[in-house]
């Protein structure tokens, strides 16, 4: 549009007025540089956070070796000489992570179906926040809640005795860390795959409805395969918190790195071996203090990989019905 | 209504017909897959209570542990080794909300700003707005703990060099917190209908007038609704902190800028139910209780925000 551009016909008795704005406008032009700046703070926070993990990474890789890092099973930082093998310090995680899904995976699905599919709009009005409180309980507060009530009155008197070793006498052991993140989970798998589940068309029920099918086969066959890359999509991100969780495993999941997937055993996640070995006397450049950073630095791999995924999942659903 | 009349027999007819014939299929229906529904109908029901007796028991515990140490000390006494019957949580209740005033003073105008950028001027054509876009998303899902190493790396050591002070934590919570704010902000800004942006421009307001007089006051239920939140979830975080210095023997008040410590809610309950002792055990359920009853409320508060003031245009 040129300067020149005016109204075709005059009103009756004004000047001409042009459409183009009076000044420059500067003041509109700082505030759009204002906000854009406050957006890029999100991408200098990933910047800093990468460079954060990055130097002192590199600085371990220097003094341990990549193949003892990736390959073996001997996380001993403490000993001398100390050896740092990640496998049983990830094996810790996966422990917790793995049981902690089969725990919530059932109860939140079973629950995403309940709230979309049975519950009346009032019941479901009162479900589902009492379930989204979960997500606000602090995770002192479930850790504490794991390590004090659900191992000693829940595991082990439910524990099949001596299977697996047993599961009496053990202060802390990755279940307890496993039952306590997944009902910290619950409620992300129910709400997420609830929506999803909310998106698939009606159209799609009534047809199965009107062919005589009954709630379950619409539920089972017709709902839930529609919704099922939302539903995987939740599932994937409910691990990525499982994994990156720390107060929970640190305060129920012991303290002992072990390459095993056995729930009853006493273990150390990732996690955890950052949240205590930062918050002990360690000097700066110690090959303690670094191996802080490439932990860290794998845990942040593993958990942006899935977000990768379930973001990606999610997008797809919507594409599709909306 | 005269053609309706003359076919009315027939539509009876008609509806009689088919009313039968459903019967008729629904009688015929398996005896299999009634029962079959009923039991997976049940299962369904056995999840839901399973998660809502989880979280019972959870509340449960903690009144029925922790009940016998609230007191008025409780909240005004400093934390003691030696005497967990007058030991309390004031040092940690008062670095709570110094953290929180930081935080909230950081991620209300950052988050809305970039909220409005990324609705009302970014094109989301253009390959660096959707990069912000994307990295948001991701910034949202990672662990808490990689944020504490952040802290640590950039905030108390490295670039800035705060040091081991009270707003470096409160900085390390903000940076998590952020990219919630963000995402509830640009929602709230989403539902505010285009029409009413139009409407504003035609009458020739400017595009930075029509977001601050028209959109802004539109949304900020739903924006305040998503600091709530974002707060609460600040509250409880403790990860970050142990590595950002929120050392758990604080016997003083903290202050945002000393380099004696700090220590905030979460840390002291945390460091409370590490000592064996039943007496510190009490304390650390009694701290539990605060921070639920705190958090509870500002919680139902933003749900009652977002319900009371979710405008239908």
């Amino acid at each position: 549009m040129s300067p020149e551009t005016t109204i075709a016909q005059e009103p009756a008795g004004g000047p001409p007025r042009r459409l183009q704005a009076q000044s420059k406008r500067y003041g509109e032009r700082a505030i759009k540089v204002a906000l854009a700046f406050c957006a890029l703070l999100s991408v200098l926070t990933t910047t800093a956070i990468i460079l954060s993990l990055l130097g002192p990474t590199i600085g371990f890789f220097e003094i341990v070796p990549a193949q003892e890092f990736f390959f073996e099973v001997d996380w001993t930082p403490q000993f001398e000489p100390p050896s740092f093998g990640v496998l049983s310090i990830v094996a810790g995680t996966f422990n917790v992570a793995l049981w902690a899904m089969v725990f919530a995976a059932p109860i939140g699905l079973g629950s995403a179906v309940y709230l979309s599919e049975y519950a009346s709009p009032r019941v479901r009005k009162t479900i589902k926040p009492a379930l989204e409180v979960l997500v606000g309980i602090p995770t002192v507060a479930i850790g504490i809640f794991a390590v004090s009530f659900l191992l000693p009155h829940v595991i082990v008197p439910l524990w099949p005795g001596d299977f697996l070793g047993g599961a009496e006498g053990k202060p802390f052991m990755a279940l307890a860390a496993a039952l306590g993140i997944g009902l910290m989970v619950v409620p992300i798998i129910a709400s997420l795959s609830d929506d999803a589940m909310r998106a698939v068309p009606r159209g799609l029920h009534e047809g199965a409805y009107a062919l005589g099918a009954t709630k379950a086969k619409v539920a089972t066959r017709v709902v839930f395969p529609a919704a099922l890359s939302g539903i995987v999509a939740s599932i994937v991100l409910a691990i990525s918190r499982a994994v990156g969780e720390t107060m929970i495993v640190v305060i129920a999941g012991g303290s002992t790195p072990r390459w095993t997937l056995n729930p009853v055993e006493s273990i150390q996640a990732m996690t955890s071996y950052i949240a205590t070995t930062a918050t002990g006397d360690i000097g700066t450049g110690t090959t303690d203090y670094k191996s802080i950073f490439a932990v860290g630095a794998l845990l942040f791999v593993i958990t942006l990989a899935m977000n990768v995924i379930s973001i990606r999942l999610v997008r797809r659903y919507r594409e599709v019905y909306e | 209504m005269e053609a309706g009349g003359a076919s009315a027999p027939r539509n009876r007819l008609a509806v009689a017909g088919a009313r039968a014939t459903t019967q008729a299929m629904l009688r015929d229906q398996p005896r299999k897959d009634v029962i079959r529904n009923a039991i997976f109908a049940g299962v369904l029901l056995l999840a839901v209570t399973i998660a809502l007796a989880g979280l019972l028991a959870l509340l449960i515990q903690a009144f029925a542990r922790g009940s016998s140490a609230l007191s008025l000390d409780l909240l005004n006494n400093p934390p003691s080794t030696l005497n967990p019957d007058s030991a309390g949580y004031r040092p940690a209740i008062l670095g709570s909300l110094q953290l929180i005033a930081g935080v909230i003073l950081f991620i209300v105008p950052i988050g809305v700003g970039a909220a409005i950028y990324l609705e009302e001027y970014a094109d989301s054509s253009r390959w660096w707005n959707r990069l912000v876009e994307v990295n948001i998303q991701n910034l949202a899902a990672v662990p808490s703990i990689i944020y504490g190493i952040l802290g640590l790396a950039f905030i108390v050591r490295g670039p800035l060099d705060l040091g081991f002070i009270l707003v470096a934590g409160s900085l390390t919570l903000a940076l998590l917190v952020l990219p919630m704010v963000i995402i509830a902000s640009r929602e709230a800004l989403r539902a505010v209908p285009d029409s009413i942006r139009q409407g504003s421009l035609a009458l020739g307001a400017t595009q930075w007038q029509t977001i601050r007089r028209q959109v802004l006051p539109a949304s900020i239920p739903g924006i305040a609704t998503g600091v709530i939140l974002a707060v609460s979830r600040a509250v409880g975080e403790t990860a970050p902190l142990l590595l950002v210095g929120a050392t758990v023997f604080v016997t003083f008040d903290p202050t945002p800028f000393g380099s004696d410590g700090y220590s905030a809610m979460p840390v002291q309950i945390f460091n409370y139910a590490l000592r064996p002792q039943d007496e510190f055990q009490t304390l650390a359920f009694a701290g539990v209780i605060v921070m639920l009853v705190v958090l509870l409320a500002m919680n139902s508060f933003a749900i009652w925000l977002r319900n009371r003031y979710e405008q239908r245009w």
